[in-house]
């Protein structure tokens, strides 16, 4: 499946085979749209859906129902005429539409009518003292290695944050045979009560249910702490132990591996690059795109769904992903639109399946101490530059991440800010005084993932190109 | 809280001056909004604009930059960081000379920034290279060499030619592709990121006040001073130094003064970092110390520096892949397009205005190359309130004629 | 620091690490099959030499860079095993011709 795209222009171009671009692929080729699906890793699926198509659990309830959803999407898809194309990564998109994608070290560029960016989330940085040490993984990563290759952690095992993610993957490690020693809930307190008045939603939500079984599940094998207010990885060159503070009492658990997850925020980068604007959410604390009822974002032509417009979960996901796509068919072939769900009931089944999600949102906030580090805490794990470094920056004169980039390297780096543009974000909005909207973020380009020189330079070009470059 | 004119202040309770502003309000706007007076305010707080204070604040002068915010266009940020005197100069004799002696005094910028903020600006000055692809292109620059070398009164920077197996010496890793190229052993380059780094820090222990987020709307003179317009509130000084790149143009009218520009676009490709492999710098590749390689460079009308052309950055590659073949399995983690700082005819501005005493203009290209020009030079003249007309008045924007009339054609 | 669980039943793909065989799993990402091997697979970065093993496994974060049939800094994480692959765990900055 790894081949360049069979033509130079769609209709629509979906980027990303996660819950959204699945559907969003798959509801554009049923309506006849010429539709091409792009996503970078190796199977489809996102990260919810990981591996769905080829993972080696078959003991179906260890994964659960919520992670089988994604066969009959991938089933879907494979059987509508979209074209899919694995392990492209696609490195530049822009106002006219037109984005390169590097499949298999070699560039191709294709032109479409109408772009949905269905780029999904990661997980936010959880930059605490030691979080770069070997054995520190995200709990993401952890899950991916679950469902990919079904490998289970087995040495002296610490899970630390909060969110719905971590009770999962708790769980689906637990179901597996793997090991888990501890789990720190970092989750703050007075969150309880911030969320309570969105009680009513969450109760009768889908995930109020299953949430609370599997909490149950998990708290019955394994040490469960709650109200972890500080937490720190150490070791020499490699994890030795996690400390904490909890209760106001200070311990030290000796450990292999700490999976770290504190929720997940959106993929920017590429929508970024291609000059789409985005605001500060002050809830999910997180760039999210100004999109319109429809996905439609500030560049005409280009929709966001799924995770990557805003954290709503799998199941809105789809749902946006079919929003985004009916919206494409209504403006490139309005007589097929005719035929497919109607928008309105869309809009219905994505209030239904957003239901619960401000009182997650609230109960699953992050408390500062979590992402907003001090002193020798790595903040930029790629240019190794510390929390202390950025607040001397802003001393000197740094106003935003910018200037702070030219005087420190941060986002500099191959991961171009993925992991440090938030809390650097957040960092300098609490030293300066000002909100996060004030500081903004990371100017981002292109390449938005690297690609190899020889890539670059097999690009066609021109006498112009030439010109403007060979000048004596 | 009133403050002595700081020209007689010296630099000993300049230092104290310092200190005691730390634990004031940041800036010194007093409460009805306009501010408390400075020697000198700089419009414009880049490279040029920070290398002319720094060496204002290193003669003791009390001084102000004025800078805009988090995303505005900056060649500071986006410049290829060469320190460079080849080619440099060719239909003004008088450029080449300024270059060259900006060249030689590089060491000493670097080590007064060394000693100050512990900063290393990573400045090499073993000569750089020119390379030539192909026997054409070899043969135009042979001509060019040619003809700076006929220039009357251009200084002698030794740049000469040298065919590929000499060239192949001092790089062994180039490509077969590679025809000769010229070499300058005066060329190098610089950390200009961490230079301006270091110019900032710098301000602090100088006492000069860098104000971001205050970009200038107005000026005007009244009482024999300075009064500029921010969105922040009135800043008052009794010289003023325009150093606002491209915005010059705009600027200096507003107090008598002349500055023509005539930006372009450029672009750069950067890679991942690599192990050291490139011994000295060349015009359109250089490996910084941190072990990225920088490739340039583009010229374009097109000004819109948020906008970047693949198939322009794909010409570079190619030509850079060619130059070094190793360098195609090298990954590119960032391009950029800036736009240049650049006077109408190419050659730096440096002015003073005659209806507007105690303005002046300096506006250049190469703003990392002159940097120690302008801060033990321009700096000195700025503080003595007169440019010298046998060091730079060529640079006098009464060159362009008939619009300059303004100016005072020192 | 990870395990196989048994009812993994994918076929092998033998990989060599620096030199040694290791035995994968069809499918495996390369940064899989280095976790899974139990040897020592930590890199060190190109700004301090500091230890580091890949971090979110899903292609953002550049922590599992690593030299793959010879050529260096490829994400690990993101390209799958194959019969006789050579991978070497990288020290520093990528070298010349990697």
């Amino acid at each position: 499946m790894t081949m360049a795209p069979k033509r130079e222009a769609y209709d629509v171009v979906v980027v990303g085979a996660g819950p959204a671009g699945l559907a969003a692929a798959a509801t554009s080729a049923e309506a006849g749209l010429l539709t091409l699906l792009l996503d970078e890793n190796i199977g489809p699926g996102g990260q919810v859906y990981r591996a769905i198509a080829s993972t080696p659990v078959t003991e179906r309830n260890q994964l659960g129902a919520d992670y089988w959803v994604g066969a009959d999407l991938v089933q879907a898809l494979r059987t509508s005429d979209a074209e899919i194309i694995q392990r492209a990564t696609v490195w530049s998109l822009d106002r006219n539409l037109e984005i390169a994608v590097s499949v298999g070290g070699a560039s191709a560029f294709v032109k479409a009518r109408r772009v949905i960016l269905a780029t999904g989330a990661l997980e936010r940085p959880f930059p605490i003292p030691g979080w770069t040490l070997p054995g520190v993984m995200t709990a993401g990563a952890a899950q991916t290695m679950l469902k990919s290759s079904a490998l289970v952690p087995d040495g002296r095992t610490v899970i630390a944050g909060q969110g719905p993610l971590l009770w999962l993957l708790a769980a689906q490690i637990l179901r597996l045979g793997g090991r888990i020693d501890r789990i720190l809930d970092t989750t703050e307190r007075g969150n309880y009560f911030a969320a309570l008045p969105h009680v009513f939603a969450f109760l009768t939500s889908p995930y109020f249910a299953k949430g609370l079984a599997m909490m149950r599940e998990v708290r019955a094998k394994v040490q469960v702490v709650s109200g972890v207010t500080e937490l720190a990885a150490s070791g020499d060159g490699q994890l030795a132990s996690v400390n904490y503070v909890a209760g106001g009492k200070r311990e030290t658990t000796p450990a292999d591996l700490l999976l770290l997850h504190q929720g997940v925020v959106p993929n920017v980068n590429l929508a970024m690059a291609a000059g789409i604007e985005h605001r500060w959410d002050d809830l999910q604390l997180c760039w999210s795109p100004v999109l319109d009822a429809s996905g439609n974002s500030s560049v005409a032509g280009i929709a966001i769904a799924g995770d990557g417009a805003g954290i709503g979960g799998a199941g809105a996901a789809v749902v946006r992903g079919r929003i985004a796509a009916r919206a494409a068919v209504e403006a490139l072939a309005p007589a097929v639109a005719a035929k497919l769900t109607p928008m309105a009931a869309l809009r219905a089944d994505l209030a239904k399946a957003e239901r619960g999600r401000i009182f997650l949102d609230t109960l699953f906030r992050p408390a500062p101490q979590f992402r907003i580090p001090s002193g020798d805490t790595i903040v930029c794990r790629c240019e190794e530059v510390t929390a202390k470094d950025i607040l001397d920056a802003v001393a000197i004169g740094a106003t935003g991440p910018n200037q702070l980039k030219a005087y420190r390297r941060t986002g500099m780096g191959p991961c171009q800010g993925r992991l440090c543009g938030l809390t650097v974000t957040e960092l300098m909005a609490q030293a300066r005084a000002k909100s996060p909207q004030e500081i903004g973020y990371y100017r981002l380009r292109a390449p938005v993932k690297p690609i190899t020189l020889a890539e670059l330079a097999a690009v066609p070009k021109t006498e112009a190109d030439v010109k403007a470059v060979v000048r004596g | 809280m009133s403050r002595a004119f700081s020209s007689e202040v010296d630099a000993g309770s300049r230092e104290e001056n310092a200190s005691k502003q730390e634990s004031e309000v940041p800036f010194r706007f007093n409460r009805n909004g306009a501010s408390r007076d400075y020697d000198v305010a700089v419009v414009g707080g880049g490279l040029l604009g920070s290398a002319i204070a720094w060496g204002l604040g290193r003669l003791g002068k009390s001084v102000a930059v004025l800078d805009e915010g988090d995303i505005t266009k900056r060649a500071s940020r986006a410049n290829f960081a060469l320190v460079w005197v080849q080619s440099k100069g060719l239909g003004m004799p008088a450029y080449t000379v300024w270059t060259v002696q900006a060249s030689q005094a590089w060491s000493r910028l670097a080590a007064e920034l060394k000693q100050q903020t512990g900063l290393d600006v990573a400045l090499q000055q073993n000569g750089g290279f020119h390379l030539t692809l192909g026997e054409d292109e070899f043969g135009q620059r042979t001509e060019l060499v040619k003809r700076m070398h006929n220039q009357a009164g251009a200084a002698d920077y030794k740049m000469e030619m040298l065919p590929a197996s000499e060239v192949k010496k001092a790089l062994p890793l180039i490509g077969p592709e590679v025809s000769g190229g010229s070499f300058c052993p005066l060329d190098g380059h610089v950390n200009s990121l961490r230079t301006f780094r270091a110019f900032h820090t710098g301000f602090k222990a100088f006492g000069i006040d860098y104000l971001p987020e205050r970009p200038v709307s107005a000026i005007s003179k009244s009482g024999g001073e300075f009064r500029l317009t921010t969105p922040k509130g009135e800043l008052r000084a009794s010289k003023v130094v325009l150093a606002a790149g491209n915005a010059n143009q705009t600027l200096a009218p507003m107090v008598g003064l002349y500055a023509p520009m005539g930006p372009t676009r450029g672009q750069i490709v950067v890679t991942e970092r690599t192990m050291p492999f490139l011994p000295h710098p060349l015009t359109t590749i250089r490996q910084t110390d941190e072990g990225t390689v920088m490739i340039g460079d583009s010229k374009e009308d097109e000004l819109d520096d948020r906008a970047l052309k693949h198939s322009v950055s794909a010409v570079m590659a190619d030509r850079a892949q060619r130059m070094f073949p190793h360098l195609a399995r090298l990954n590119v983690v960032r391009s950029w397009a800036g736009i240049r700082v650049m006077p109408q005819d190419g050659f730096p501005i440096y002015d003073q205005s005659e209806t507007h005493p105690g303005a002046f203009v300096a506006c250049c290209h190469s703003g990392v190359t002159l940097a120690s020009n302008h801060t033990f030079e321009i700096a000195r003249m700025v503080a003595q309130g007169a440019l010298e007309p046998e060091l730079v008045g060529a640079f006098s924007a009464s060159r362009f004629g008939a619009g300059a009339a303004n100016t005072s054609g020192y | 620091m990870f395990k196989r669980s048994e009812q993994d039943k994918r076929p092998p793909v033998q990989i060599f690490v620096d030199g040694t065989a290791i035995t994968a799993r069809q499918g495996d990402t390369v940064s899989a099959a280095l976790l899974a091997s139990s040897r020592d697979v930590r890199r060190s970065t190109a700004v301090s030499g500091a230890p580091r093993l890949p971090y979110c496994m899903m292609g953002v974060c550049f922590d599992c860079l690593v030299t793959i049939d010879g050529v260096g800094n490829r994400q690990g994480c993101l390209v799958p095993v194959a019969e006789g692959m050579r991978i070497e765990i990288q020290k520093g900055k990528r070298e010349i011709g990697k």
